[in-house]
């Protein structure tokens, strides 16, 4: 893949210039802790995911957080809300946000205790 | 109560507030695993007259640099922990970070006690479960729980501890505390 950072000199492409200037999609929605895994769907006719989308779904082949994918791909995250409404939009990706229930509670609970 | 099936990932995410240098940080980190987030925001009406935009008029957005926390359960549970923004010009990212949110840590200092006010005021107007960790400072004179909660004006059933944020044991502490809260508060509010 090619790499469009330059440790040295910071970006090459200014993030913004990634999603067209765009600063509303349909990711607008999306929670930092929403989940995001890939769908696996064969893209549709003539959407072709870029270089950052495609870093996504190798990411979120297994479930991974809006706010993990900011963080891994360094992105900001208006930027990567965009770019996962074009995904979710050609399907690529699904959401999930599991909302806790006492169950899950208890067992962060548990878990915490644990550390 | 909502049931999800057990291969379905779940992440929990819960607020780190307080005022500034009260140690929302340093709870961060004693407990969990620390990444930076960048988000770039639309500059709201209030950072006019601070943030001086003359001859940038085109830009519209700020970058806010943060971190937040993550501590893994177990596969496929995960709880984040994100701290508030303390400055005032930020307050329009606490609805983005509360939505949804398990509840909230309000760390505070006896020092400056004052400073946590906005953050339980939210809390409270949201109906956002939180509980009040106060942070035992080198040097601060020690006040009992009790002291501290009639003090702030807290309900009884918002439970108040002191802690030191430094060590891991304490900050595992106050965790736990905010869970217990919160599952209290959800199984209450199925009765």
């Amino acid at each position: 893949m090619t790499r469009w950072m330059d440790e040295e000199a910071g970006p090459v492409v200014r993030p913004y210039a990634l999603i067209g200037g765009r600063t509303r999609s349909s990711g607008d929605a999306l929670d930092l802790v929403s989940m995001i895994t890939a769908t696996g769907t064969v893209p549709p006719g003539g959407f072709v995911p870029g270089p950052e989308q495609e870093r996504i779904l190798s990411l979120v082949a297994t479930a991974t957080s809006v706010a993990d994918i900011a963080s891994d791909l360094d992105l900001p995250l208006g930027v990567v809300r965009v770019l996962l409404g074009d995904l979710h939009d050609h399907k690529l990706i699904s959401i999930g946000r599991a909302s806790a229930s006492e169950r899950i509670l208890k067992e962060v609970i548990n878990g915490l205790r644990a550390l | 109560m909502d049931f999800e099936p057990s291969d379905e990932p779940v992440a929990l995410k819960i607020l780190i507030a307080g005022g500034f240098g009260v140690g929302k940080t340093t709870l961060v980190g004693s407990i969990s695993e620390i990444r930076p987030l960048r988000t770039e925001e639309v500059l709201s009406d209030r950072g006019i007259g601070i943030d001086d935009v003359e001859g940038v008029e085109g830009k519209h957005t700020t970058t806010v640099a943060m971190d937040f926390g993550r501590i893994t359960i177990r596969e496929g549970l995960v709880v984040y922990l994100f701290g508030t923004p303390g400055q005032e010009r930020f307050w329009f990212m606490w609805d983005e970070l509360s939505y949804g949110a398990l509840g909230a840590v309000v760390l505070a200092d006896t020092r400056r006690l004052t400073d946590c006010f906005p953050s339980i005021d939210y809390f409270e107007q949201r109906g956002t479960p939180f509980i009040v960790a106060v942070n035992c400072f080198d040097g601060a004179e020690r006040y009992e729980a009790d002291e501290v909660r009639s003090a702030l004006d807290l309900d009884e059933d918002v439970p108040v501890l002191l802690c030191d944020v430094r060590r891991r044991a304490s900050a595992k502490t106050v965790l736990v505390t905010l869970v217990e809260h919160s599952l209290k508060v959800l199984t209450a509010g199925q009765h």
